[in-house]
């Protein structure tokens, strides 16, 4: 019973911080259309900036929405001199579609390469600003750790302020409408090359929230060539689908879900199965239904 | 002040969609642009709200160059472009789809008053502003679209076939709200229609194209009058 307590703690943390990497990955498709394989590369950027932050000025809790303004600039940034280029020369023919998803991997080797010069190539490490040693409940320790608890607070935090934007504020409403029908929303008006540039640095943002949160709730360890960071944008992208790649609820639910069956495979079945079962999942999920478990009745648009 | 069109052209690759077309609508009147299938009206209205571009002329509102100026720049001078087909976005509800129309304005106070002035035109709609914009009837759907075009408080409107798909008395009910908006609201209207009897019986001036060039123009009266037309476009 407390195992099954501990698994489900465990894998609602590691959800949480999926859900972030599967939001950017949702609002980068939602504004441009594109499945954005640089989003790790850009969360590790950021994430490397929240160091840079911790190195001089010793507190992470200063480096963290540092971290999530610089991925907002640099989003902001790649989709405005980057992006905008390449959509606008691959508008037909047989590689226009998958132009713009080859080049964000092409980014992705990119950004790196720029890390690695800026910061080198070994490993360099953030720690943890709070304890990692679990809450005990009598004689036994609970699986969730002051530093676990503030990511689920943070992460719901994050998620109750996207909410906010999407559904209160003017520019959430351009960005919704822009996603459903950029050409009416054009003649409505609205400048929508703007609001792509918004949806992008609002990505860059929860992609840097993620790193960094991944960062302090793993071992800490930050190099170019971090599998930790590309098991995110994996897991992120996975989550993402089973939520149906367009819907921002689909993609919480997903990352939860992901992070959940991760969880009890890797506590009642095994280690070595872990990375299976999530490609199966995603595997199953576009098989049976590949508009997303919690598609819309009219289904992924095009 | 007027919509000028003077020598325009438009070419999809080879073909002439739009061939050297000129025309002058008055402010504050109602020009109906009738024709058949790919006559090049729909093309017309995109080029003139910045959707399509020109291949030759020119095209200006008062001292705004159409061709020129891109759809989300002519809306803040005075243009808007009702595209075919219903054109609202499902997904929203009624309220957000009229909100989008004004949202470049950033001026809530502007926006509530636009919002309220365009449910006294269409009551309907009040009555469903927290629906979605999928539950609406076609006829609720086109009042939607011209409304949030009205949100951005339009000189010139250009209307794309708003009686696609409608039943007839709904088509009379649509068209009798344009005719008021040109009558009691000043509005400058550009009015695309295959259901060319309808659009002349409300216009004051009618514009017949033929492949992508101007056959006919005159008083909507005088179209209606002429054996040609009647014959042509009219059916009887």
């Amino acid at each position: 019973m407390f195992q099954i307590l501990n698994t489900f703690l465990i894998g609602i943390t590691a959800g949480s911080i999926y859900a972030l990497m599967a939001i950017s990955m949702v609002l980068v498709w939602r504004s441009t259309r594109v499945v954005n394989f640089a989003q790790a590369g850009m969360a590790l950027l950021s994430t490397y900036c929240g160091y840079e932050i911790i190195n001089r000025f010793g507190s992470y809790w200063f480096a963290l929405p540092v971290a999530m303004i610089s991925g907002a600039v640099v989003a902001a940034l790649i989709e405005l001199v980057f992006m905008r280029l390449l959509l606008k020369h691959s508008k037909s023919g047989a590689i226009a579609s998958i132009a713009p998803i080859i080049a964000t991997l092409g980014l992705l080797g990119v950004i790196k390469a720029v890390i690695g010069y800026i910061w080198g190539n070994q490993d360099v490490s953030i720690e943890s600003p709070l304890s990692t040693v679990g809450f005990s409940l009598g004689t036994q320790t609970l699986a969730l750790s002051p530093m676990k608890l503030f990511i689920l607070i943070a992460v719901t935090f994050l998620l109750l302020v996207l909410t906010f934007i999407f559904q209160k504020t003017n520019i959430g409403l351009a960005l919704r409408a822009s996603a459903y029908a950029p050409e009416i929303s054009r003649l409505a008006g609205i400048k929508v090359d703007l609001v792509r540039t918004f949806g992008w640095a609002l990505a860059g943002a929860a992609g840097g929230a993620a790193g960094m949160l991944q960062t302090a709730n793993g071992n800490g360890a930050l190099s170019p060539d971090s599998l930790e960071f590309s098991l995110l944008l994996a897991f992120g992208f996975i989550a993402a689908v089973i939520g149906g790649l367009d819907s921002l609820l689909g993609a919480v639910f997903g990352a939860l879900l992901l992070g959940l069956v991760l969880a009890f495979v890797l506590t009642y079945v095994g280690g070595s199965l872990v990375f299976i079962t999530a490609f199966v999942l995603l595997l199953v999920v576009l098989l049976i239904r590949p508009g997303g478990i919690i598609s819309q009745k009219a289904g992924r648009r095009a | 002040m007027s919509l000028r069109i003077e020598n325009l052209s438009v070419h999809h690759g080879a073909i002439h969609a739009v061939n050297d077309i000129s025309f002058t609508v008055p402010k504050g009147q109602l020009a109906a642009l009738i024709g058949a299938n790919g006559a090049g009206k729909t093309t017309l209205l995109r080029t003139l709200s910045g959707l399509t571009k020109s291949s030759h002329g020119t095209a200006h509102w008062n001292s705004l160059d159409l061709l020129q100026s891109k759809p989300e720049h002519s809306v803040r001078n005075g243009v808007s472009h009702v595209s075919e087909g219903k054109s609202v976005i499902p997904e929203l509800t009624v309220e957000e789809n009229l909100e989008i129309g004004a949202l470049w304005r950033r001026n809530r106070k502007e926006m509530m008053e636009s919002k309220n002035s365009v449910i006294d035109i269409f009551p309907r709609l009040g009555e469903r502003l927290s629906q979605r914009a999928d539950t609406l009837s076609g006829g609720e759907r086109q009042m939607l679209a011209l409304s949030r075009s009205l949100m951005s408080k339009p000189e010139l409107l250009l209307l794309d076939e708003p009686s696609l798909g409608l039943a007839p008395l709904v088509v009379e009910q649509i068209f009798q709200s344009i005719r008021e908006l040109t009558s009691s609201m000043g509005i400058t209207i550009l009015l695309v229609e295959q259901n060319a009897m309808g659009a002349l019986k409300i216009a004051d001036v009618g514009i017949v194209l033929n492949l992508g060039s101007v056959a006919v123009s005159g008083s909507a009266s005088a179209l209606m009058a002429d054996p040609q037309v009647r014959a042509a476009y009219l059916g009887y």
